[in-house]
Protein backbone atom coordinates (compact mmCIF):
# COMPACT_ATOMS: atom_id res chain seq x y z
CA UNK A 1 0.00 0.00 0.00
CA UNK A 2 1.55 3.91 -1.31
CA UNK A 3 1.58 6.29 1.50
CA UNK A 4 -0.69 8.96 1.30
CA UNK A 5 0.69 11.83 -1.40
CA UNK A 6 2.72 14.98 0.18
CA UNK A 7 0.65 17.39 -1.58
CA UNK A 8 -2.89 16.49 -3.02
CA UNK A 9 -4.41 19.18 -5.39
CA UNK A 10 -8.12 19.06 -6.89
CA UNK A 11 -9.58 21.20 -9.58
CA UNK A 12 -7.94 23.75 -7.76
CA UNK A 13 -9.05 27.40 -8.82
CA UNK A 14 -7.98 30.82 -7.84
CA UNK A 15 -9.83 33.84 -9.45
CA UNK A 16 -8.59 37.32 -8.45
CA UNK A 17 -10.70 40.46 -8.04
CA UNK A 18 -8.77 43.49 -10.13
CA UNK A 19 -11.01 46.08 -9.88
CA UNK A 20 -14.16 44.84 -11.44
CA UNK A 21 -12.39 42.55 -13.81
CA UNK A 22 -12.16 38.81 -12.60
CA UNK A 23 -8.55 37.44 -13.29
CA UNK A 24 -8.26 33.70 -13.38
CA UNK A 25 -5.06 32.81 -11.99
CA UNK A 26 -5.83 28.65 -11.57
CA UNK A 27 -8.18 27.39 -13.57
CA UNK A 28 -8.22 23.61 -12.41
CA UNK A 29 -5.08 22.20 -11.24
CA UNK A 30 -4.72 18.74 -10.15
CA UNK A 31 -1.18 17.81 -8.37
CA UNK A 32 -0.06 15.10 -6.57
CA UNK A 33 3.27 14.96 -4.92
CA UNK A 34 4.84 12.36 -3.48
CA UNK A 35 6.87 12.18 0.18
CA UNK A 36 10.38 12.70 -0.82
CA UNK A 37 9.94 13.80 -4.51
CA UNK A 38 11.87 16.66 -5.75
CA UNK A 39 9.68 18.89 -8.28
CA UNK A 40 10.13 21.68 -10.34
CA UNK A 41 7.40 23.78 -11.59
CA UNK A 42 8.03 25.58 -14.53
CA UNK A 43 5.95 27.90 -17.20
CA UNK A 44 6.03 31.65 -18.56
CA UNK A 45 5.40 34.72 -16.34
CA UNK A 46 1.74 34.37 -15.24
CA UNK A 47 0.76 30.76 -16.01
CA UNK A 48 -0.17 30.16 -11.87
CA UNK A 49 3.39 29.13 -10.60
CA UNK A 50 3.48 31.66 -8.24
CA UNK A 51 -0.60 31.34 -7.53
CA UNK A 52 -0.07 27.94 -6.63
CA UNK A 53 3.10 28.59 -4.71
CA UNK A 54 1.34 31.05 -2.77
CA UNK A 55 -1.47 28.72 -2.22
CA UNK A 56 0.05 25.30 -1.19
CA UNK A 57 2.31 27.32 1.21
CA UNK A 58 -0.96 28.63 2.85
CA UNK A 59 -0.43 32.37 2.50
CA UNK A 60 -3.73 32.61 0.14
CA UNK A 61 -6.51 30.16 -0.16
CA UNK A 62 -7.98 28.99 -3.31
CA UNK A 63 -11.61 30.21 -4.60
CA UNK A 64 -12.10 26.52 -5.52
CA UNK A 65 -11.11 22.97 -5.25
CA UNK A 66 -9.12 21.18 -2.88
CA UNK A 67 -5.88 20.90 -1.36
CA UNK A 68 -3.80 19.15 1.00
CA UNK A 69 -0.60 18.61 3.10
CA UNK A 70 0.52 16.12 4.64
CA UNK A 71 -3.07 15.03 4.85
CA UNK A 72 -4.43 18.31 6.45
CA UNK A 73 -7.06 20.24 4.14
CA UNK A 74 -5.69 23.64 3.66
CA UNK A 75 -8.61 24.84 1.72
CA UNK A 76 -10.92 24.93 4.54
CA UNK A 77 -9.25 26.40 6.98
CA UNK A 78 -9.31 30.22 8.40
CA UNK A 79 -6.11 32.33 8.04
CA UNK A 80 -5.18 32.12 11.63
CA UNK A 81 -5.18 28.58 10.93
CA UNK A 82 -3.33 28.77 7.55
CA UNK A 83 -0.83 31.07 9.85
CA UNK A 84 -0.21 28.17 12.33
CA UNK A 85 -0.35 25.66 9.68
CA UNK A 86 3.21 27.60 8.11
CA UNK A 87 5.54 27.15 10.85
CA UNK A 88 5.90 23.88 11.14
CA UNK A 89 4.34 22.26 7.65
CA UNK A 90 5.99 24.47 4.73
CA UNK A 91 9.72 26.31 4.75
CA UNK A 92 9.92 29.20 2.11
CA UNK A 93 12.79 29.92 0.22
CA UNK A 94 12.19 33.01 -2.00
CA UNK A 95 14.08 35.01 -4.86
CA UNK A 96 15.37 37.38 -2.88
CA UNK A 97 16.53 35.40 0.00
CA UNK A 98 14.30 37.99 2.33
CA UNK A 99 16.38 37.67 5.86
CA UNK A 100 15.47 40.10 8.21
CA UNK A 101 18.64 42.57 7.89
CA UNK A 102 18.87 43.88 11.88
CA UNK A 103 19.61 39.88 12.61
CA UNK A 104 22.19 37.61 12.27
CA UNK A 105 22.81 34.73 10.30
CA UNK A 106 21.72 32.32 13.47
CA UNK A 107 19.14 34.63 14.44
CA UNK A 108 17.43 34.53 11.49
CA UNK A 109 17.41 31.09 11.76
CA UNK A 110 16.47 30.95 15.52
CA UNK A 111 13.77 33.52 14.58
CA UNK A 112 11.33 30.98 12.47
CA UNK A 113 12.31 28.48 15.65
CA UNK A 114 10.88 31.18 17.96
CA UNK A 115 7.71 31.67 15.72
CA UNK A 116 7.19 27.89 15.95
CA UNK A 117 7.33 28.11 19.90
CA UNK A 118 10.68 26.50 20.01
CA UNK A 119 14.12 27.87 21.70
CA UNK A 120 17.16 27.23 23.10
CA UNK A 121 20.13 26.13 21.07
CA UNK A 122 19.72 24.51 17.84
CA UNK A 123 20.28 20.24 17.72
CA UNK A 124 23.28 18.46 17.01
CA UNK A 125 21.57 17.47 13.66
CA UNK A 126 20.50 20.69 12.94
CA UNK A 127 24.32 21.84 13.12
CA UNK A 128 25.45 19.25 10.74
CA UNK A 129 23.40 20.31 8.34
CA UNK A 130 24.61 24.21 8.96
CA UNK A 131 28.07 22.13 7.88
CA UNK A 132 26.34 20.88 4.86
CA UNK A 133 25.04 24.28 3.91
CA UNK A 134 28.87 25.88 4.82
CA UNK A 135 27.43 28.04 6.85
CA UNK A 136 29.19 27.13 10.21
CA UNK A 137 32.02 30.47 9.99
CA UNK A 138 29.35 32.80 8.90
CA UNK A 139 26.52 32.56 11.48
CA UNK A 140 27.55 35.87 13.58
CA UNK A 141 27.12 38.12 10.37
CA UNK A 142 24.46 40.37 8.98
CA UNK A 143 22.57 39.69 5.50
CA UNK A 144 24.69 42.72 4.72
CA UNK A 145 28.29 41.02 5.03
CA UNK A 146 27.36 37.86 3.13
CA UNK A 147 27.38 36.72 -0.71
CA UNK A 148 24.11 36.45 -2.47
CA UNK A 149 24.80 32.90 -2.21
CA UNK A 150 25.14 32.83 1.29
CA UNK A 151 22.19 34.31 2.04
CA UNK A 152 20.30 31.88 0.21
CA UNK A 153 21.71 29.42 1.99
CA UNK A 154 20.88 31.05 4.88
CA UNK A 155 17.66 31.23 3.66
CA UNK A 156 17.16 27.39 3.18
CA UNK A 157 18.66 26.90 6.56
CA UNK A 158 15.92 28.88 8.15
CA UNK A 159 13.08 26.91 5.57
CA UNK A 160 14.52 24.01 7.34
CA UNK A 161 14.68 24.37 10.50
CA UNK A 162 10.97 23.45 11.86
CA UNK A 163 11.60 20.27 9.99
CA UNK A 164 8.66 21.45 7.38
CA UNK A 165 6.68 18.39 5.54
CA UNK A 166 7.38 20.62 2.43
CA UNK A 167 10.00 23.08 1.25
CA UNK A 168 8.44 25.67 -0.89
CA UNK A 169 11.55 27.47 -3.20
CA UNK A 170 10.71 30.41 -5.38
CA UNK A 171 12.59 31.01 -8.02
CA UNK A 172 16.07 30.28 -5.52
CA UNK A 173 18.63 30.60 -7.28
CA UNK A 174 16.93 34.08 -9.56
CA UNK A 175 19.40 36.20 -8.08
CA UNK A 176 22.62 34.31 -8.20
CA UNK A 177 25.44 33.65 -10.47
CA UNK A 178 26.17 30.23 -11.99
CA UNK A 179 28.01 29.14 -9.63
CA UNK A 180 26.12 30.05 -6.86
CA UNK A 181 23.16 28.82 -8.35
CA UNK A 182 24.43 25.03 -9.09
CA UNK A 183 25.50 24.87 -5.03
CA UNK A 184 22.20 26.33 -3.71
CA UNK A 185 20.57 23.59 -6.43
CA UNK A 186 23.30 21.16 -5.58
CA UNK A 187 22.46 21.74 -2.06
CA UNK A 188 18.31 20.97 -2.45
CA UNK A 189 19.36 18.09 -4.35
CA UNK A 190 21.60 16.83 -0.94
CA UNK A 191 18.30 17.49 1.25
CA UNK A 192 16.23 15.83 -0.75
CA UNK A 193 18.10 12.86 -1.66
CA UNK A 194 19.87 12.56 2.22
CA UNK A 195 17.46 13.49 4.42
CA UNK A 196 14.07 12.60 2.14
CA UNK A 197 12.95 16.52 2.14
CA UNK A 198 10.09 16.86 -0.43
CA UNK A 199 11.08 20.16 -2.13
CA UNK A 200 8.64 22.07 -4.58
CA UNK A 201 10.96 23.92 -6.67
CA UNK A 202 9.58 27.10 -8.85
CA UNK A 203 11.69 27.96 -12.26
CA UNK A 204 11.85 29.47 -15.19
CA UNK A 205 15.33 27.81 -15.57
CA UNK A 206 15.55 24.77 -17.68
CA UNK A 207 18.99 24.10 -15.97
CA UNK A 208 17.74 24.47 -12.44
CA UNK A 209 14.60 22.20 -13.11
CA UNK A 210 16.93 19.26 -13.91
CA UNK A 211 18.04 18.97 -10.55
CA UNK A 212 14.64 18.20 -9.60
CA UNK A 213 12.80 14.43 -10.21
CA UNK A 214 10.15 15.89 -11.68
CA UNK A 215 9.00 18.94 -14.27
CA UNK A 216 5.48 20.05 -13.91
CA UNK A 217 4.63 22.64 -17.04
CA UNK A 218 2.27 25.09 -16.74
CA UNK A 219 0.57 27.64 -19.14
CA UNK A 220 -2.50 29.99 -18.39
CA UNK A 221 -3.45 29.15 -14.84
CA UNK A 222 -3.34 25.13 -15.80
CA UNK A 223 -0.61 22.38 -15.83
CA UNK A 224 0.01 21.12 -19.32
CA UNK A 225 2.78 18.97 -18.72
CA UNK A 226 4.37 16.25 -16.11
CA UNK A 227 7.38 14.64 -16.79
CA UNK A 228 10.04 12.82 -14.86
CA UNK A 229 13.83 14.55 -15.69
CA UNK B 1 14.48 36.14 20.88
CA UNK B 2 12.04 38.43 20.50
CA UNK B 3 13.90 40.92 22.50
CA UNK B 4 17.06 40.13 20.42
CA UNK B 5 15.19 41.39 17.46
CA UNK B 6 13.22 44.49 19.34
CA UNK B 7 17.15 45.60 20.01
CA UNK B 8 18.34 45.21 17.01
CA UNK B 9 16.02 46.89 15.27
CA UNK B 10 16.10 49.81 17.50
CA UNK B 11 19.65 50.07 17.27
CA UNK B 12 19.38 49.80 13.09
CA UNK B 13 17.92 53.12 12.94
CA UNK B 14 19.94 54.91 15.48
CA UNK B 15 18.62 58.47 15.23
CA UNK B 16 15.28 57.83 14.61
CA UNK B 17 15.60 55.73 17.75
CA UNK B 18 17.51 58.41 19.19
CA UNK B 19 15.15 61.24 18.79
CA UNK B 20 11.92 58.97 19.79
CA UNK B 21 13.95 58.23 23.31
CA UNK B 22 14.66 62.28 23.54
CA UNK B 23 11.16 63.39 23.01
CA UNK B 24 10.04 60.81 25.79
CA UNK B 25 12.76 62.13 27.72
CA UNK B 26 11.80 65.89 27.74
CA UNK B 27 8.08 64.84 28.19
CA UNK B 28 9.36 63.19 31.21
CA UNK B 29 11.58 66.43 32.33
CA UNK B 30 8.91 67.94 31.41
CA UNK B 31 6.46 67.40 34.07
CA UNK B 32 8.97 66.80 37.00
CA UNK B 33 10.69 69.68 36.04
CA UNK B 34 7.45 71.48 36.69
CA UNK B 35 6.30 69.25 39.37
CA UNK B 36 10.06 70.22 40.92
CA UNK B 37 9.39 73.60 40.71
CA UNK B 38 6.49 73.70 42.52
CA UNK B 39 7.69 71.98 45.17
CA UNK B 40 11.01 73.22 45.56
CA UNK B 41 9.69 76.75 45.74
CA UNK B 42 6.90 75.63 48.57
CA UNK B 43 10.20 73.72 50.37
CA UNK B 44 12.08 77.19 49.74
CA UNK B 45 9.10 79.11 51.56
CA UNK B 46 8.87 76.61 53.95
CA UNK B 47 12.66 76.57 55.35
CA UNK B 48 12.00 80.73 55.22
CA UNK B 49 8.98 80.47 57.11
CA UNK B 50 10.22 78.09 60.03
CA UNK B 51 13.57 80.21 59.49
CA UNK B 52 12.22 82.77 61.84
CA UNK B 53 11.48 80.98 64.27
CA UNK B 54 7.95 81.53 65.17
CA UNK B 55 4.99 79.58 66.71
CA UNK B 56 1.80 81.15 65.22
CA UNK B 57 1.05 82.87 62.43
CA UNK B 58 -1.69 85.35 61.49
CA UNK B 59 -2.99 86.33 58.19
CA UNK B 60 -5.31 88.56 56.52
CA UNK B 61 -8.90 87.41 56.68
CA UNK B 62 -10.43 85.56 54.25
CA UNK B 63 -6.85 84.89 52.66
CA UNK B 64 -5.54 80.85 52.01
CA UNK B 65 -2.51 79.41 52.75
CA UNK B 66 -0.69 80.00 50.05
CA UNK B 67 -0.20 82.75 48.14
CA UNK B 68 -0.27 86.29 48.55
CA UNK B 69 -2.47 87.62 51.45
CA UNK B 70 -4.82 90.49 52.03
CA UNK B 71 -4.11 93.17 54.51
CA UNK B 72 -5.30 94.09 57.28
CA UNK B 73 -4.88 96.71 60.31
CA UNK B 74 -2.10 96.90 62.20
CA UNK B 75 -3.71 97.54 65.39
CA UNK B 76 -3.87 93.99 66.25
CA UNK B 77 0.03 93.56 66.53
CA UNK B 78 -0.27 95.93 70.01
CA UNK B 79 -3.64 93.42 70.76
CA UNK B 80 -1.79 90.39 70.24
CA UNK B 81 1.69 91.59 71.84
CA UNK B 82 -0.65 91.91 74.96
CA UNK B 83 -1.95 88.41 74.95
CA UNK B 84 -1.11 85.58 77.64
CA UNK B 85 2.22 83.74 76.85
CA UNK B 86 3.12 85.77 73.80
CA UNK B 87 6.52 86.39 73.99
CA UNK B 88 7.17 88.89 71.06
CA UNK B 89 4.97 89.60 67.83
CA UNK B 90 6.08 91.36 64.76
CA UNK B 91 4.13 92.32 61.90
CA UNK B 92 5.16 91.79 58.22
CA UNK B 93 4.07 93.65 55.04
CA UNK B 94 4.72 92.14 52.22
CA UNK B 95 4.40 93.05 48.41
CA UNK B 96 4.66 91.45 44.84
CA UNK B 97 7.07 92.65 42.78
CA UNK B 98 6.50 90.94 39.72
CA UNK B 99 7.27 87.42 38.84
CA UNK B 100 7.55 85.21 41.69
CA UNK B 101 9.43 87.77 43.67
CA UNK B 102 8.53 90.33 46.52
CA UNK B 103 9.36 92.48 49.07
CA UNK B 104 8.88 92.36 52.55
CA UNK B 105 8.88 95.12 54.99
CA UNK B 106 9.96 94.32 58.54
CA UNK B 107 10.23 96.33 61.64
CA UNK B 108 13.54 95.10 61.86
CA UNK B 109 13.76 95.54 66.38
CA UNK B 110 10.83 93.18 67.20
CA UNK B 111 11.70 91.33 64.21
CA UNK B 112 15.29 90.60 65.35
CA UNK B 113 13.89 89.87 69.08
CA UNK B 114 11.02 87.38 67.71
CA UNK B 115 14.04 85.57 65.33
CA UNK B 116 17.67 86.53 66.80
CA UNK B 117 17.80 88.60 63.47
CA UNK B 118 19.40 88.33 59.90
CA UNK B 119 23.26 86.34 60.08
CA UNK B 120 24.91 89.12 57.19
CA UNK B 121 27.18 87.90 54.93
CA UNK B 122 28.46 91.29 54.61
CA UNK B 123 26.99 94.45 55.21
CA UNK B 124 24.52 95.07 58.24
CA UNK B 125 20.65 95.97 58.99
CA UNK B 126 19.54 98.77 57.30
CA UNK B 127 19.19 102.92 59.60
CA UNK B 128 17.72 104.19 56.85
CA UNK B 129 14.67 104.86 54.41
CA UNK B 130 16.25 104.38 51.49
CA UNK B 131 17.98 100.94 52.41
CA UNK B 132 17.50 97.24 51.11
CA UNK B 133 18.97 94.54 52.74
CA UNK B 134 18.55 90.91 50.37
CA UNK B 135 19.62 87.02 50.46
CA UNK B 136 22.49 85.91 49.00
CA UNK B 137 20.47 83.96 46.04
CA UNK B 138 18.89 87.38 45.06
CA UNK B 139 22.29 89.09 44.94
CA UNK B 140 23.99 86.39 43.22
CA UNK B 141 21.00 86.29 40.35
CA UNK B 142 20.78 89.81 40.33
CA UNK B 143 24.57 90.40 40.63
CA UNK B 144 24.36 92.94 43.90
CA UNK B 145 26.97 93.83 46.20
CA UNK B 146 26.88 96.53 49.30
CA UNK B 147 26.56 99.86 47.99
CA UNK B 148 25.19 98.64 44.54
CA UNK B 149 21.12 100.62 43.58
CA UNK B 150 18.14 98.44 43.31
CA UNK B 151 15.03 99.71 41.83
CA UNK B 152 11.80 98.30 43.05
CA UNK B 153 8.90 99.49 42.51
CA UNK B 154 9.14 102.57 41.56
CA UNK B 155 11.67 103.83 43.93
CA UNK B 156 15.75 103.64 43.89
CA UNK B 157 17.24 101.83 47.12
CA UNK B 158 20.61 100.70 48.23
CA UNK B 159 22.08 97.49 49.21
CA UNK B 160 23.30 97.85 52.57
CA UNK B 161 23.31 94.18 53.62
CA UNK B 162 23.54 90.93 51.93
CA UNK B 163 22.24 87.92 54.74
CA UNK B 164 22.34 84.07 54.66
CA UNK B 165 19.33 83.22 52.44
CA UNK B 166 16.29 81.19 54.65
CA UNK B 167 14.97 84.10 56.42
CA UNK B 168 11.23 84.60 55.82
CA UNK B 169 12.42 86.85 53.00
CA UNK B 170 15.13 88.03 49.92
CA UNK B 171 13.95 91.07 50.05
CA UNK B 172 13.46 93.37 52.95
CA UNK B 173 13.04 96.69 53.44
CA UNK B 174 12.02 99.19 56.62
CA UNK B 175 8.10 98.17 57.43
CA UNK B 176 6.82 101.73 57.30
CA UNK B 177 8.48 102.57 54.39
CA UNK B 178 7.09 100.04 52.46
CA UNK B 179 3.71 100.94 53.89
CA UNK B 180 3.68 104.16 53.26
CA UNK B 181 5.11 103.40 49.73
CA UNK B 182 2.29 101.14 48.71
CA UNK B 183 -0.23 103.02 50.05
CA UNK B 184 -0.53 100.41 52.95
CA UNK B 185 0.29 102.75 55.57
CA UNK B 186 -1.05 100.79 59.45
CA UNK B 187 -1.58 97.82 57.29
CA UNK B 188 -0.16 93.93 57.91
CA UNK B 189 -0.02 91.06 55.78
CA UNK B 190 1.04 88.46 58.55
CA UNK B 191 1.57 88.72 62.34
CA UNK B 192 4.44 85.86 63.80
CA UNK B 193 4.59 85.59 67.43
CA UNK B 194 6.76 83.24 69.18
CA UNK B 195 5.72 82.33 72.77
CA UNK B 196 7.34 82.09 76.64
CA UNK B 197 6.68 78.25 76.02
CA UNK B 198 6.03 76.26 72.71
CA UNK B 199 4.23 73.36 74.79
CA UNK B 200 1.14 76.11 74.48
CA UNK B 201 0.97 76.57 71.35
CA UNK B 202 -2.64 75.26 70.51
CA UNK B 203 -3.87 77.24 73.81
CA UNK B 204 -3.17 80.22 72.70
CA UNK B 205 -4.15 79.74 69.30
CA UNK B 206 -7.55 78.52 70.75
CA UNK B 207 -7.87 81.82 72.87
CA UNK B 208 -6.45 84.21 69.81
CA UNK B 209 -9.15 82.41 67.76
CA UNK B 210 -12.21 83.50 70.02
CA UNK B 211 -11.07 87.02 70.05
CA UNK B 212 -9.89 87.20 66.31
CA UNK B 213 -12.98 85.25 64.78
CA UNK B 214 -12.67 85.91 61.54
CA UNK B 215 -8.57 85.79 61.08
CA UNK B 216 -6.65 82.60 60.10
CA UNK B 217 -4.26 81.90 62.98
CA UNK B 218 -2.09 78.79 61.95
CA UNK B 219 0.64 76.90 63.93
CA UNK B 220 4.01 77.43 62.45
CA UNK B 221 3.90 73.89 62.40
CA UNK B 222 0.57 73.24 60.52
CA UNK B 223 1.18 76.55 57.98
CA UNK B 224 4.13 74.78 56.38
CA UNK B 225 2.20 71.51 56.49
CA UNK B 226 -0.53 73.10 54.25
CA UNK B 227 2.85 74.07 51.43
CA UNK B 228 2.09 71.27 48.93
CA UNK B 229 1.33 71.47 45.53
CA UNK B 230 -2.08 70.21 45.67
CA UNK B 231 -2.67 74.24 47.98
CA UNK B 232 -1.61 76.12 44.91
CA UNK B 233 -4.09 77.34 43.16
CA UNK B 234 -4.61 76.44 39.70
CA UNK B 235 -1.36 74.34 39.84
CA UNK B 236 -2.83 71.25 39.65
CA UNK B 237 -4.94 72.44 36.44
CA UNK B 238 -1.50 73.22 34.62
CA UNK B 239 0.44 70.27 35.87
CA UNK B 240 -2.91 68.54 34.46
CA UNK B 241 -2.49 70.60 30.54
CA UNK B 242 1.61 70.22 30.89
CA UNK B 243 1.00 66.20 31.35
CA UNK B 244 -1.60 66.14 28.35
CA UNK B 245 0.60 68.11 25.60
CA UNK B 246 3.74 65.76 27.17
CA UNK B 247 1.22 62.56 26.41
CA UNK B 248 0.07 64.31 22.58
CA UNK B 249 3.75 65.01 21.92
CA UNK B 250 4.87 61.29 22.97
CA UNK B 251 2.01 60.12 21.39
CA UNK B 252 2.28 61.45 17.62
CA UNK B 253 6.66 60.99 17.64
CA UNK B 254 5.84 57.44 18.50
CA UNK B 255 3.53 56.97 16.20
CA UNK B 256 5.31 58.66 13.59
CA UNK B 257 8.38 56.64 14.38
CA UNK B 258 6.10 53.33 14.18
CA UNK B 259 4.47 54.16 11.50
CA UNK B 260 7.60 55.02 9.53
CA UNK B 261 8.74 51.64 11.23
CA UNK B 262 6.10 49.66 10.21
CA UNK B 263 6.43 50.86 6.20
CA UNK B 264 10.16 50.37 6.42
CA UNK B 265 9.39 46.46 7.07
CA UNK B 266 6.90 45.76 4.88
CA UNK B 267 8.64 42.98 3.83
CA UNK B 268 9.73 41.91 6.89
CA UNK B 269 6.64 41.76 8.15
CA UNK B 270 5.46 39.65 5.14
CA UNK B 271 8.64 37.46 5.93
CA UNK B 272 7.89 37.01 9.43
CA UNK B 273 4.14 35.95 8.39
CA UNK B 274 5.53 33.58 5.76
CA UNK B 275 7.57 31.98 8.77
CA UNK B 276 3.74 31.93 10.48
CA UNK B 277 4.02 34.80 13.04
CA UNK B 278 0.63 35.45 14.13
CA UNK B 279 -0.48 38.92 14.04
CA UNK B 280 -0.08 39.18 18.06
CA UNK B 281 3.53 38.50 17.38
CA UNK B 282 3.83 41.27 15.16
CA UNK B 283 2.39 43.71 17.32
CA UNK B 284 4.05 42.13 20.49
CA UNK B 285 7.52 42.99 18.47
CA UNK B 286 6.28 46.63 18.01
CA UNK B 287 4.73 46.95 21.32
CA UNK B 288 8.11 46.08 22.88
CA UNK B 289 10.09 48.07 20.96
CA UNK B 290 7.99 50.98 21.82
CA UNK B 291 8.10 50.24 25.69
CA UNK B 292 11.73 49.93 25.30
CA UNK B 293 11.89 53.28 24.35
CA UNK B 294 9.49 54.48 26.67
CA UNK B 295 12.02 53.13 29.79
CA UNK B 296 14.98 54.35 28.07
CA UNK B 297 13.42 57.88 27.53
CA UNK B 298 12.08 57.40 31.17
CA UNK B 299 15.43 57.38 32.43
CA UNK B 300 17.20 59.85 30.10
CA UNK B 301 14.10 62.36 31.42
CA UNK B 302 14.56 62.15 35.20
CA UNK B 303 18.15 62.15 34.50
CA UNK B 304 17.74 65.91 32.50
CA UNK B 305 16.08 66.97 35.64
CA UNK B 306 19.24 66.84 37.51
CA UNK B 307 20.27 69.02 34.54
CA UNK B 308 17.43 71.67 34.77
CA UNK B 309 18.30 71.97 38.73
CA UNK B 310 21.62 72.41 37.71
CA UNK B 311 20.42 75.43 35.18
CA UNK B 312 17.98 77.09 37.66
CA UNK B 313 20.27 77.06 40.31
CA UNK B 314 22.92 78.84 38.23
CA UNK B 315 20.66 81.08 36.25
CA UNK B 316 18.00 82.22 38.38
CA UNK B 317 18.73 80.40 42.07
CA UNK B 318 16.76 83.67 43.36
CA UNK B 319 13.25 83.25 41.63
CA UNK B 320 13.33 79.79 41.33
CA UNK B 321 13.86 76.41 43.25
CA UNK B 322 14.14 72.80 41.86
CA UNK B 323 13.41 69.80 44.00
CA UNK B 324 14.25 66.34 42.57
CA UNK B 325 10.75 64.41 42.85
CA UNK B 326 11.71 60.74 42.81
CA UNK B 327 8.11 59.84 43.66
CA UNK B 328 6.61 61.39 40.75
CA UNK B 329 9.63 59.34 39.18
CA UNK B 330 6.82 56.42 38.23
CA UNK B 331 3.99 58.57 37.65
CA UNK B 332 6.30 60.77 34.24
CA UNK B 333 7.33 57.46 33.62
CA UNK B 334 3.94 55.86 33.46
CA UNK B 335 2.68 58.97 31.88
CA UNK B 336 5.12 58.75 29.13
CA UNK B 337 4.90 55.10 28.41
CA UNK B 338 0.88 55.38 27.97
CA UNK B 339 1.25 57.95 25.62
CA UNK B 340 3.66 56.14 23.29
CA UNK B 341 2.40 52.61 23.77
CA UNK B 342 -0.94 54.52 22.37
CA UNK B 343 0.70 56.36 19.74
CA UNK B 344 2.08 52.74 18.78
CA UNK B 345 -1.41 51.07 18.86
CA UNK B 346 -2.24 52.00 15.10
CA UNK B 347 1.32 51.24 13.66
CA UNK B 348 1.07 48.07 15.25
CA UNK B 349 -2.33 46.98 13.79
CA UNK B 350 -1.71 48.28 10.07
CA UNK B 351 1.45 45.68 10.18
CA UNK B 352 -0.73 42.96 11.79
CA UNK B 353 -3.20 43.40 9.39
CA UNK B 354 -0.78 43.28 6.11
CA UNK B 355 -0.91 40.93 3.81
CA UNK B 356 2.03 38.65 3.72
CA UNK B 357 1.63 37.99 -0.33
CA UNK B 358 1.96 42.17 -0.88
CA UNK B 359 4.05 42.22 1.92
CA UNK B 360 6.28 39.84 0.33
CA UNK B 361 6.52 41.49 -3.13
CA UNK B 362 6.87 44.84 -1.66
CA UNK B 363 10.07 46.65 -3.24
Amino acid sequence: MSSPPMISAAKLKKIYRVGDIEVAALRGVDLEIGRGEFVAIVGPSGSGKSTLFHILGGLTPPSSGSVSIGGTDLSKMTDAERTNMRKTMVGFVFQKYNLLPTLTARGNIEIARNIAGQNGALDPQFEEILKLLGLTSRLSHKPRAMSGGEQQRVAIARAIVNHPALLLADEPTGNLDTENSNAVLGILQDLNRRLGQTILMITHNPEAAAFADRTVTMRDGRIVGDLPV
Amino acid sequence: MINKLVIENLKHRPIRTFLSVLVIGLQVTMVLTLVGLGRGMLDDQKTRAKGIGADLLIRAPGSSAIGLSTNFNSKILPFVQKQPHVRIATGALVQGIGGLNSITGLDLDSFTKLSGGFHFRSGGPFTGADQVIIDEYYANEHKLKLGDPLKILNRDWKVVGIFAPGMLARVVVPLDVLQDLTANTGKLTAIYAKLDNPALTNQVIGALKEKLKEYPIYSMEEWVSLFSVSNVPAFTQFLGVIIGIGVLVGFLVVFLSMYTAVLERTREIGVLKALGASPLYIVNILMRETALLGVIGSILGILMTYGTRWIIDALVPGSLTQAIVPDWWPIASGIALAGALLGAVYPGLKAARQDAIEALSYE
